[in-house]
């Protein structure tokens, strides 16, 4: 009898797709497994793709995150400092405490203007909304959220509504009403609902679309008729902290902050990150556009304030000092863009030179952190509030 | 291990051997807590950002090596005070070692260090400096912050027991603490026995220690007190950013005793959420990575020296328009109280200034309403108003609750864009042809394109007719109705020119 060979097939199930089937010896990565012939084929097709693993990825990344600096550098031929020499330095200011509001039973933690420039509202620790006419400051609403930290407020751009939100997750839209007899809850409207506390809120400019940020590390753009997410934002790392939309007539675009010390840039439209930034080093508390839409200023726990230039993809400027150590919590712009004013944890109030990077005044006389700070929408006048339950307006 | 230090700096040092026992103490303290300082190792987060500074601070201006504050003990009428620097050489310090030149300033700060607790008035509850000859001491690191204390009601309740059992006039309970100390009583009414022996034996312990060391000792226990139940009116400097909370060091808060009173396991508090899961970058984050990278090489970006001039420039333009710069005419309402500003703004006659800024940019105008109202206006006299009218419609469709997006869509296709439409605007070819597509499917973007198209062209056009129109530059000179044959000529050489 001659030998006869035997080609021993196993018959099992597949490795791969599970299935009942006579299975070939495969190797992936020297370790054996038992495919059908089916999945023997898909996987042959995939090809390229299992050539990649996460370290060469990585590496390809760090390479080209090099190239990108690289190329950064090349544009980078003076200082935003160095050029300013030639402007003009800016006279001794005299920037007092005009009014000061008091009324909340515990830490503000957010304010907003209403475009009527004197209108704000404002939001607090113990769960209050209040509506103030700061030019009398008169209180004329009043609502009490379910939560407490409410840590963002808006005012909506026809100044008909407002929109507020912390750790209840969710940000709740509400119409003022000036009948007396009507409860300012009754007509509350849920909008928007996240996984984790909301950090900050922004009307597009309708009352019909908000913009919102969340711990839970997105931001998202919702319908507020119908509630409906519009848009959602992922690519932070962690908490988002703080967002403000391009003053732009036609823009479609954001910034916002988060705890993974990056500053990212969106599309509205697309939900697409468009430019990233990422020099601090530490939380990023409060973003603002510089009036033109051309940069952005940013304010962070590392204690400095930076200003980014979108067109250079670039930080272009820090604004610290050695004697200034706890974080920065909030900033806005002057109209003019040259002034950067910014709420720190140390109860105090810096301004800066935004050109020649020099800080040009520093107030007192809040009694604690300084945890929210707004220009007024005709620049004449700038609101901050603070931990130590009052809010000034400084002009 | 008695270093007499070189202290060139202190001019009424006591003799070498009696400024040791401050040096001695202070090492003394550190290697007695061994155990609590290696449990919580030096953090690098971002909340301990201030709190490292602050300890650099602290532990350069205790360095008498490179010009630290003169630390001595000063003798008072019967006794000695130990280690203790003046409030005026800390304020001192801080103004040359961290180039502040305002004391107001270096006062502020120095405030702030003796409110988290870093450093204390030795006969005062109330933690801020003054810049005079009040004695200071420096709070063991035992002690400090950054070791995530949170003690309990236990804790305070021996403290202030013990204090009443130590029969020192100067140790004697403040009214608010005696106040404190009654509630405590009442709310452990049933385990004060326990908390009366624990005091006991803490009174026990602290008699064994050097007199000099238990002075030192006891007013840094009673600064680290002040710090976590402060006087009422003063700042709690231990409440937290809830916002930050939960990524703190110590997430589940163990809770260490400082008298080491072992405590039953408290119920986890409600500030501390839960951290989210660190999540792994995954291949797919990498490929995204990469794309985005890619896209950003690949970008057109500016030289800082034009980016530079840019921003220069623009707020050179914008500066008489900065009320902070530029005083507001007639008065900013918030300084004189009066409205009239505001009252001006909402009148239909626009200020000369206010045209002025029409010119800057078209965005300018869009963005004004009354500018925008005249822009229209000056548009229908030339019978060209389509595209402005059709640029407002698709700026409003972007405004629309989403149920009404759909019929405002086919409302603007049928005014400005369907053939044989009303008010028909010049769209290319390929823009037409897109938006038609877009059309099949309605959203708030679908006339994005179009828009932009639209847009271009006015500021080329229509925009620049307008600035060179008679309506805009009558406004501009703030010229009145009814005008003279002289201006009537002056305008034509303007429009000419």
């Amino acid at each position: 009898m001659c030998d006869q060979t035997f080609l021993a097939v196993v018959f099992g199930p597949c490795d791969k797709c599970s299935k009942e089937k006579p299975l070939r010896a495969v190797y992936i990565k020297s370790e054996q497994l038992s495919y059908c012939s089916l999945c023997v084929e898909m996987m042959a097709t995939e090809g390229l793709h299992e050539n990649e693993t996460l370290a060469s990825l990585k590496t390809e990344a760090e390479s080209l995150k090099g190239k990108l600096e690289e190329e950064r550098a090349k544009l980078h031929d003076v200082e935003l400092h160095q050029v300013a020499e030639r402007v003009e330095a800016l006279g001794q200011f005299v920037m007092k405490t005009r009014r000061t509001l008091k009324g909340h039973g515990n830490k503000v933690l957010c304010m907003d203007w209403c475009k009527d420039k004197r209108r704000i509202v404002s939001s607090s620790q113990d769960g209050k909304v209040i509506v103030w006419d700061s030019f009398t400051t008169n209180k004329e609403h009043a609502v009490t959220m379910p939560c407490t930290w409410v840590m963002a407020c808006a005012y909506a751009p026809s100044g008909c509504a407002i929109a507020c939100g912390g750790l209840d997750n969710k940000c709740s839209v509400y119409p003022l009403t000036f009948d007396k007899n009507e409860n300012m809850a009754a007509k509350k409207k849920s909008v928007a609902m996240h996984t984790n506390y909301l950090s900050a809120c922004s009307f597009t400019n309708s009352d019909m679309q908000i913009l919102t940020a969340s711990g839970d590390g997105t931001c998202a753009l919702w319908d507020v008729e119908s509630g409906q997410l519009l848009q959602s934002f992922h690519g932070h790392g962690a908490d988002v902290l703080c967002l403000d939309l391009a003053p732009s007539e036609t823009g479609n675009t954001f910034v916002s902050g988060g705890c993974d010390k990056k500053a990212m840039v969106w599309d509205m439209r697309s939900g697409q990150c468009i430019q990233s930034f990422e020099t601090h080093d530490s939380d990023i508390n409060s973003v603002r556009y510089y009036p033109s839409g051309d940069a952005f200023a940013s304010g962070s726990d590392d204690a400095t304030c930076r200003l980014y230039d979108l067109r250079a993809d670039r930080e272009v400027a820090i604004y610290s000092k050695e004697s200034i150590i706890f974080g920065a919590s909030s900033v806005d712009f002057s109209l003019s863009g040259r002034l950067l004013f910014a709420g720190y944890n140390d109860y105090t109030i810096n301004v800066w030179d935004v050109l020649k990077g020099s800080r040009v005044s520093i107030l007192f006389g809040h009694e604690n952190r300084v945890s929210t700070l707004r220009v007024s929408p005709d620049g004449t006048a700038f609101c901050s509030g603070s931990w130590d339950h009052t809010l000034r307006i400084w002009a | 291990m008695a270093q007499a230090p070189a202290d060139p700096g202190s001019a009424e040092a006591a003799d070498p051997e009696e400024s040791s026992p401050n040096m001695i103490v202070y090492r003394k303290m550190i290697c007695e807590q061994p155990v609590a300082l290696s449990c919580f190792s030096r953090d690098l987060s971002s909340l301990d950002k201030y709190a490292d500074e602050i300890e650099d601070i602290i532990t350069r201006m205790q360095d008498d090596k490179t010009g630290g504050v003169p630390i001595r003990t000063v003798k008072s009428f019967l006794s000695k005070i130990p280690s203790v620097v003046t409030g005026a050489d800390i304020v001192q310090w801080l103004m040359k070692n961290l180039s502040i030149e305002d004391p107001g300033e270096a006062i502020h700060l120095g405030s702030l260090i003796a409110a988290q607790g870093y450093v204390f008035p030795i006969s005062d509850h109330v933690l801020t400096l003054k810049d005079d000859g009040t004695f200071y001491r420096f709070q063991a690191p035992y002690f400090w912050p950054s070791n995530c204390w949170e003690p309990e009601n236990t804790d305070y309740a021996i403290y202030l027991c013990k204090r009443t059992m130590q029969n020192k006039a100067r140790l004697e309970l403040a009214d608010y603490e005696a106040e404190n100390l009654a509630r405590l009583q009442r709310a452990f009414a049933r385990k004060w026995e326990f908390i009366f022996m624990q005091a006991e034996a803490q009174v026990k312990i602290d008699r064994k220690k050097d007199k000099t060391e238990r002075k030192i000792l006891d007013s840094q226990e009673r600064a680290f007190w002040d710090v976590h139940r402060p006087v009422p009116g003063c700042v709690n400097t231990t409440e937290m950013d809830i916002r930050k909370c939960r990524r703190m060091k110590n997430p589940q808060k163990v809770k260490k005793s400082v008298y080491g009173v072992t405590e039953e396991s408290q119920p986890q508090s409600p500030v501390h959420m839960p951290s989210q899961p660190v999540r792994k970058t995954t291949k797919e984050d990498f490929r995204k990575q990469i794309t985005f990278l890619n896209l950003q090489i690949d970008r057109h970006c500016l030289k800082m020296s034009k980016v530079a001039e840019s921003l220069i420039a623009y707020t050179e333009q914008y500066v008489e328009y900065d009320p902070f710069i530029t005083p507001a005419e007639p008065s900013n309402p918030w300084i004189s109280d009066d409205a009239a500003l505001w009252d001006i703004e909402m009148s239909k006659e626009p200020s000369q200034q206010r045209v002025k800024r029409w010119g800057f940019s078209m965005d300018e105008v869009l963005k004004d309403p009354v500018g925008r109202d005249q822009f229209l206006r000056f548009l229908e006299s030339e019978f060209s108003s389509e595209n402005l009218r059709f640029w407002l419609a698709v700026q409003d469709l972007k405004k629309q609750p989403l149920q009404d997006v759909t019929t405002r869509v086919e409302e603007i296709w049928q005014e400005f864009l369907a053939p044989g439409a009303q008010s028909a605007i010049n769209l290319d070819s390929h823009s037409y042809e897109k938006t038609s597509q877009n059309v099949k499917d309605p959203g708030r973007y679908t006339y994005e394109d179009a828009q932009e198209h639209i847009y271009k062209l006015m500021k080329s056009d229509s925009y620049a007719r307008f600035l060179r129109s008679n309506a805009y530059q009558d406004l501009l000179l703030a010229k009145k109705k009814g005008k003279s044959l002289a201006s009537k000529r002056l305008t034509g050489l303007m429009q000419s020119s």
